[in-house]
């Protein structure tokens, strides 16, 4: 409840009038889960922009997968981050051995089984404004572990800009989501992360937005 | 018609900051729109084309955008002025999300949203002198000051520009139409602010129209075509035209002018129209954009709609608060 009135009161209204998102390619968008959400990762805003594509009555579905060393470690921030947003806490590390991929990935993977959207930046990290860095491996293993569960492309622009790595004020400023046709698991893991990879980043250049920012 | 007219005047007991002539002049315009409602659904429906599809999507556009200012007229002048202020911010936004920003202007930015709440919060208190320096001086000052403090110099005049340019034209420039809603009936008996906010935004709008109108029937020689390649000479003196016999014919029934200086007011909006229209459209071109937004559907963004009104709002506002003429 606190979670619905928290996207329809705050996160909507801030998103489309303070922000002004414009979606291009809402037909793409799944009726119902499971699904997998990727896109490019620039700011914290990403998240909820994702989410505010979907219809509100989608966000019951609607997870996000997040670093459980940041996002879970406890007080608000973990409260706000599960009770709110609705993470998949991902865990990257246990007492400081790395864990392999499969058991990184788990918590999303059974996200996706019990029929879920979830979002999903595979390029790991927020990086720098509006540049995109590689798709790592996890998002090929996901779709290996789910043939079945559409991969939907998402590039996002402008959220960079409007709120960057290191500020805290946020800035109005026109963003643009563009959704593009889900794809399905193509049988390798790296041709299929690169392939999705080379969607978004089609889907950019067609943006005519790709400028450098400095 | 007696009928009619009762109900004007219960309008205007029930809403005494409009008076008669404000609540007849919006109740043309709704007139106005209804016609052209029938009549472009009717043509819609013999001939169906995408031509009539735009005319009818910009008669839509048309009524949302009547029924908020008429809408928020009616509520009261503090709805009017906190609707402009919201004109503003979409404008602004649409303007630096259109002309080249650095990264590390980010902060400044957002002192730049920060200066619409205390623009539109001095001109509704009437504080005039906060409303002329603010942001033509102070911000002015202050803005590049900002930017210095983050010593990234590389691009540094040209941030400075948009800005502050931006902020003139979508803040200062068009903050001063919410601040004629002010202007009382001792200034303007015939319809106090209200009055001279219809009467200003009635001549421009319609001016752009008559331009478009005579520019694309009988225009042939270009004016200014590396800028915008629609506009004819006949288009800008049609247009004038229009709007100065059409300032003679409403001035003395909404704005505190007779007829002969209404001419002479619609003249000036005539050209002061033109001049911010093709400013904006130097600013598109530039940018390699046809439209600054897709905001206001068949319309464009609000910049496009508000781009003559950046140039006519001050014009006409000085000459009635300093009474030139």
């Amino acid at each position: 409840m606190l979670r619905w009135l928290f996207f329809a009161a705050f996160v909507r209204p801030l998103v489309f009038l303070f922000l002004g998102l414009k979606v291009r390619g809402y037909e793409h968008l799944p009726i119902q889960g499971p699904a997998l959400v990727v896109a490019n990762h620039n700011s914290h805003l990403d998240t909820v922009v994702l989410m505010s594509i979907f219809p509100l009555s989608s966000l019951p579905d609607l997870r996000a997968a997040a670093a459980a060393d940041y996002w879970a470690s406890g007080g608000f921030k973990a409260w706000f981050a599960s009770k709110i947003i609705g993470i998949v806490p991902v865990v990257r590390k246990r007492d400081g051995a790395k864990l392999s991929a499969q058991e990184v990935l788990e918590p999303i993977d059974s996200a996706l089984k019990a029929g879920r959207i979830v979002i999903f930046f595979p390029e790991g990290t927020r990086g720098e404004p509006e540049r995109l860095q590689d798709f790592k491996v996890g998002l090929g293993i996901l779709a290996k572990e789910n043939p079945l569960v559409p991969v939907l492309p998402v590039y996002l622009y402008g959220l960079g800009k409007a709120l960057p790595r290191g500020e805290a004020l946020l800035v109005p400023q026109f963003v643009d989501a563009f959704v593009g046709a889900p794809a399905l698991f193509t049988g390798e893991v790296g041709p299929f992360v690169r392939h999705v990879q080379t969607t978004i980043e089609e889907m950019r250049e067609g943006a005519g937005r790709d400028e450098v920012w400095e | 018609m007696t009928q009619l007219m009762a109900w004007v005047d219960q309008a205007v007991a029930f809403r005494p900051h409009l008076t008669h002539n404000v609540v007849v002049a919006m109740g043309g315009v709704i007139a106005f729109l209804i016609v052209a409602t029938l009549i472009g659904q009717g043509l819609a429906l013999v001939k169906p084309g995408k031509f009539m599809n735009t005319v009818n999507t910009r008669i839509n556009a048309w009524w949302v955008m009547a029924g908020l200012l008429i809408g928020t007229l009616v509520l009261g002048k503090r709805a009017f002025i906190i609707f402009m202020g919201l004109v503003s911010f979409l404008a602004l936004k649409e303007f630096l999300s259109l002309v080249p920003t650095r990264r590390s202007d980010h902060r400044a930015l957002f002192w730049t949203y920060g200066a619409i709440p205390v623009q539109y919060v001095a001109l509704s208190k009437g504080w005039f002198g906060l409303f002329i320096v603010y942001i033509p001086l102070y911000h002015l000052l202050v803005g590049p000051l900002r930017l210095a403090l983050r010593q990234e110099t590389k691009g540094f005049v040209s941030s400075t520009t948009n800005i502050h340019w931006g902020m003139m034209l979508t803040v200062f420039c068009l903050s001063h139409l919410a601040y004629m809603v002010t202007l009382g009936e001792d200034i303007n008996p015939a319809g106090g602010g209200p009055g001279l906010v219809l009467w200003l935004l009635l001549l421009t709008q319609l001016n752009d129209v008559s331009q478009f109108l005579w520019g694309s029937t009988l225009g042939k020689r270009k004016i200014l075509p590396q800028v915008s390649p629609n506009k004819t000479v006949v288009g800008l003196l049609g247009g004038v035209l229009n709007t100065t016999i059409l300032g003679a014919l409403t001035a003395p029934f909404l704005s505190p002018f007779d007829t002969l200086k209404g001419a002479l007011v619609g003249f000036f909006i005539g050209f002061a129209g033109f001049a911010g229209d093709i400013v904006m459209s130097s600013v598109k071109r530039d940018m390699g954009v046809k439209d600054t937004s897709d905001l206001i559907p068949g319309h464009g963004g609000i910049l496009d709609r508000v781009d003559s009104l950046t140039y006519t709002a001050p014009v006409v506002f000085y000459i009635i608060y300093f009474g030139w003429l």
